[in-house]
């Protein structure tokens, strides 16, 4: 680990310093990268052999993988930054399936010219969120653009997990009669974010919900192992996951609008800029179905924990050829809670 | 979140629906339109309609900038920004409205040219004085809310003398539209005659030009209006008021939205408006054909800032697609599921029509938030 001093001379500024060509050219300067780096904060004994690929043990059983690439502007916004999203995003799509997260890959792409005190804080990001998550990032890679191709950083990591015995979730196993439970406030990331673009910059203390809750997935399973379907409601929001649910098992949902929970200050934002908060996206929250008598025990084990304080009942599942979700308004009346179309751009007037 | 969810109060929304199916006559049938697109999105957003009763039809009006804005007028800002190569500037909604040949602005923009979304017309000038070695054209579209930013913008780059920033003026006026509608020209009359009982008039419109506009109408066409607000509560109380006038025989100016509409209204913004602009002789609105005195164009003073001279643009008119009833929907002669390309052709992805565009549009409006009812409850046309 701390060999870098003696190969490579003068170690890196990550004071002053900046990402050039050469990091990502193969050569001596990406080597002393990855030591002082991406070894240096994710250490771990897989990272530390420094070859191509990690390799590691499996339990017998079914395992999951899944990949997601970050690419989110502004890179530090409040509540995280795209290193601690980019492991919550992966942590939680391997966690949906009811698995339990083990391992990371991490993938860099880097413009020339990125300051490497915003990278190493990134890096830094990532690997306390790793930690925290109970996972390990143990292979990765790292390219450079030229200046002007790329905003930055962008985070690609893919993870695998061990589902554990009889537990099977997937999109496709919703059933009318089945229970729809959310498990906090919605629109918090898409907010948080928003506020911060600069054609937009708006006061606001809300923060992004980014957590991995792999955590609060493994309380569910305890208590409910027969959960149908898990989902965390990112980019689209929670109408998207619940129009894929509907697409998927072939089935109509009904949410209450009342039954949802949005914090005032995410509504208020969402009032002033033309958008509706079950479009907004969300990094720490999920989306679960199951029985109609397993729903109490299951709105139970999420409100015992921490991520799932707030976590509510907010629909059904119904019979409907046609696979639509409507909403019972405040108001009283109904409508439907449709696919988005395109962006969800403001409206003028 | 105050001073906003009292007015989606479920509580005072059965109250007042209560109120109007008891005063509501069985023996007849009210046609009320609401006029604006904010109207039309709060109706279907909160499922206004489960609230009324049988017999209030509401039709949806053309009080949606983006639904009204005819083809060649999106033609002519895809070519000052593809032919001119100028920075073209424009609100949301705007880019994605079908032009010619299957264009738009969002897909010029993913061709190369430079088209940008703004919220707000002072972003166009700050572009404009950000990057002076290109001209920046603001596509300035809507009714008289939208207005008085513009004008102030032009105000400001006479101000400080601005060069490279010009404006696409395509600011429309409300009263002209009613007219039309109550009385509609004979070329516009596709789709059959339109019975109109009476109106919600615009919400933030009326906070700028007032309540007294509409007083013309309401006595010359004896036909009761309600200006209202754009929650869904106001729209209810709007139903109400309409209902009862209807009833008693009366065709009367009424203001629900007293929270925030005079009868003089914003005079500040109206002598600003004045200040930078004059009416036009003749403008075209999709649907509703040529209307005389309709839209906005700037004065002597402010020309060096059109757009239209500065680039010597000359408006052609284009035709509907054949199969589209945007018209006749505009002016409430048609409901969107009478279309026959109605969310099969022409989906809220790939609008062929204007209406299809904005949230506020009649038929993205259905599609959106109403598709799952039985046709039989569209909203009818008269």
């Amino acid at each position: 680990m701390s060999r870098s001093k003696d190969n490579y001379g003068r170690r890196l500024d990550f004071r002053q310093g900046r990402v050039d060509m050469a990091h990502g050219a193969g050569g001596r300067a990406m080597a002393q990268l990855i030591d002082e780096l991406f070894v240096a904060a994710f250490d771990n004994e897989w990272l530390r052999q420094l070859n191509d690929q990690a390799c590691f043990g499996v339990s017998a059983g079914r395992m999951v993988m899944s990949t997601d690439s970050h690419v989110v502007s502004p890179l530090f916004f409040p509540g995280g930054d795209i290193g601690s999203l980019s492991v919550h995003g992966t942590v939680n799509d391997v966690a949906m399936s009811g698995a339990r997260p083990l391992y990371l890959s991490a993938s860099f792409i880097l413009e020339e010219g990125f300051a490497l005190a915003d990278l190493k804080r990134i890096v830094d990001s990532m690997a306390s969120a790793a930690r925290e998550a109970g996972v390990a990032v143990v292979t990765g890679d790292t390219k450079v653009v030229e200046r002007g191709k790329g905003d930055g950083v962008f985070i690609t990591t893919t993870g695998v997990g061990v589902v554990p015995e009889g537990v099977d979730i997937s999109g496709d196993r919703a059933r009318p009669g089945d229970k729809v439970l959310l498990s906090g406030p919605i629109g918090d990331h898409g907010v948080a974010i928003m506020s911060f673009r600069e054609n937009l910059s708006f006061e606001t203390s809300i923060r992004s919900d980014s957590a991995a809750l792999h955590g609060l997935v493994a309380a569910m399973v305890e208590r409910v192992p027969a959960i149908h379907c898990l989902r965390d409601p990112t980019r689209g929001g929670l109408a998207t996951t619940l129009n894929e649910f509907a697409r998927q098992s072939g089935v109509g949902i009904r949410i209450v609008e009342q039954a949802i929970p949005v914090r005032p200050e995410v509504s208020a934002a969402c009032e002033f800029l033309g958008l509706d908060p079950l479009y907004v996206a969300n990094e720490g929250k999920l989306v679960a179905i199951c029985t109609g008598k397993d729903a109490p025990a299951l709105l139970e084990a999420m409100r015992a924990h921490p991520l799932g304080r707030d976590a509510a009942i907010i629909g059904e599942v119904i019979k409907d050829p046609d696979r639509f979700v409507q909403m019972q308004t405040s108001l009283g009346g109904s409508r439907m809670v449709d696919w988005l179309t395109g962006e969800q751009l403001p409206r003028i007037c | 979140m105050k001073y906003v969810d009292e007015f989606r109060d479920g509580g005072l929304a059965r109250l007042i629906a209560d109120r109007i199916a008891r005063e509501a006559r069985a023996d007849r049938r009210y046609n009320l339109m609401e006029f604006c697109g904010g109207h039309t999105h709060a109706i279907s957003r909160y499922g206004v309609a489960d609230l009324l009763p049988a017999g209030v039809n509401m039709i949806h009006g053309p009080g949606c900038p983006v639904c009204v804005l005819p083809i060649g007028r999106i033609d002519d800002a895809i070519a000052l920004a593809r032919e001119q190569g100028v920075i073209l500037c424009t609100y949301a909604d705007t880019m994605r409205v079908p032009a010619s040949n299957g264009m738009s602005l969002t897909r010029a923009r993913a061709q190369g040219a430079d088209i940008r979304m703004i919220y707000s017309a002072a972003d166009a000038l700050r572009i404009a004085q950000e990057t002076p070695a290109r001209e920046v054209v603001f596509f300035a579209i809507g009714f008289e809310t939208t207005t008085p930013p513009t004008a102030v913008v032009i105000r400001e780059a006479d101000r400080i003398g601005l060069g490279n920033f010009s404006v696409f003026c395509n600011h429309v006026v409300t009263p002209a539209a009613i007219s039309a509608i109550l009385e509609p020209a004979p070329q516009a009359r596709d789709g059959g005659s339109v019975r109109i009982d009476g109106f919600i008039g615009p919400a933030h419109v009326s906070c700028v030009i007032g309540s007294r506009p509409y007083e013309y109408f309401a006595h010359t066409y004896e036909r009761p209006i309600v200006i209202a607000g754009f929650e869904p509560l106001d729209v209810m109380q709007a139903v109400l008021m309409l209902v009862r006038q209807l009833n008693e025989g009366r065709h009367e100016v009424e203001n629900e939205y007293t929270r925030a509409v005079t009868r003089e209204g914003n005079l500040k913004a109206q002598q600003l408006v004045a200040e930078v602009f004059e009416l036009r002789r003749s403008f075209e609105w999709r649907g509703l054909g040529e209307l005389p005195d309709s839209a906005l164009t700037m004065r002597q003073r402010f020309e060096r800032f059109d757009a239209e001279q500065r680039y010597g643009i000359v408006y052609r008119p284009v035709p509907d697609n054949s199969a589209c009833e945007c018209a006749a929907i505009l002016r409430g002669a048609k409901k969107p599921v009478e279309c026959k390309v109605f969310g099969t052709v022409c989906t809220p992805e790939n609008p062929l029509g204007s209406c299809m565009v904005s949230s506020e549009g009649a038929c993205a409006a259905w599609y959106t938030y109403a598709r799952f009812r039985p046709k039989a409850a569209a909203p009818a046309a008269v």
